[in-house]
């Protein structure tokens, strides 16, 4: 149990960490756009999406929205941030128990740079492979159904990341261009798309959008997996002892 | 514990096996739950956090 436990306290405080940075980062770039998306979300009426303006007044806005009215949100401004801040830390948690398993399974990271180069694998599983085909979204921009997107999503990933660990850990030719079809497949098959792409979200304001979500991530990535490698190196406690008591026990 | 110590003596990975896959298992689960999630209540709390970690949202 000590291993379970060593891990879970490693991503415990490298999530906590680095989602917080992350939180920062996003309340200086893509939250204010998320933000301005929503105005014309709601001024253009757009039948995607939903509103955070609208509940407080409580109108419900005529054909705005197919989600249910009356589900509770966040209040705006601090409520709001506190919410986002738990999410991202708690993904990044998640993440990182996930990427800290997988690294162990491959032999453990080897300090803060080791754990770097998982977290850029782990960038380029979950941020930009799923971005080829489903770049990040707006609020109030056309998307397709919600439940095909995200099984494109998950299966991109699955994909990409067992693609980069046979291109990392195996040396034949056979799983080298196994990896590459494992990476290149989920993008021929494609990802669900909208019907139509129009949207009252200026492209502007998209393009910046799209650019602040990558950097971010990046950054994200590169602090957990670089912290996640350093605070593994410093917690082992009991994983050598146990492993060498049970060896003495059969050793007898 | 005569189990735990056969199932050492085969080596160290197999006593691995359960802790990692229970750790990846949880790790999962906290991402879908955050991202993921259909809930309304949830999504409405994680809205921002789900977009600008490029989840399937809406």
């Amino acid at each position: 149990m000590s291993l379970f436990r060593n891990i879970v306290f490693t991503a415990v405080i490298a999530g906590l960490l680095s989602g917080l940075l992350l939180t920062i980062m996003q309340s200086f770039s893509t939250v204010p756009l998320i933000l301005q998306a929503e105005t014309y979300e709601n001024a253009g009426g757009e039948e995607a999406g939903h509103s955070h303006e609208a509940a407080p007044a409580g109108a419900v806005a005529p054909a705005a929205d197919h989600h249910d009215e009356e589900a509770w949100m966040p209040a705006d401004g601090f409520e709001r941030f506190i919410y986002t801040a738990a999410a991202d830390m708690l993904a990044a948690i998640g993440f990182g128990l996930v990427l800290i398993a997988v690294s162990e399974a491959l032999g453990g990271l080897k300090g803060w740079r080791g754990g770097l180069m998982f977290g850029i694998a782990g960038f380029l599983t979950v941020s930009l492979a799923p971005g080829l085909g489903l770049p990040p979204e707006l609020p109030g921009m056309p998307a397709a159904e919600l439940g095909p997107r995200q099984i494109w999503w998950i299966s991109t990933a699955v994909c990409t990341a067992t693609g980069l660990g046979l291109l990392a850990y195996t040396r034949s030719a056979v799983f080298a261009a196994l990896a590459i079809v494992l990476l290149i497949a989920p993008h021929i098959v494609g990802a669900p798309l909208p019907p139509s792409h129009e949207t009252a979200v200026p492209p502007a304001l998209y393009a910046r959008f799209v650019n602040a979500v990558y950097a971010t991530n990046l950054v994200f990535w590169a602090v957990l997996g670089a912290l996640t490698g350093m605070i593994r190196e410093r917690f082992r406690t009991g994983e050598e002892i146990a492993a060498r008591s049970d060896g003495e026990l059969v050793s007898r | 514990m005569a189990t735990k110590t056969a199932s050492t003596a085969v080596g160290i990975s197999s006593s691995k096996i359960i802790p990692l896959s229970m750790t990846a298992l949880l790790g999962l689960f906290v991402v879908g739950f955050v991202g993921f999630s259909h809930m309304e209540v949830v999504h409405n709390a994680a809205h921002d956090s789900r977009h600008s970690f490029a989840f399937p949202c809406h």
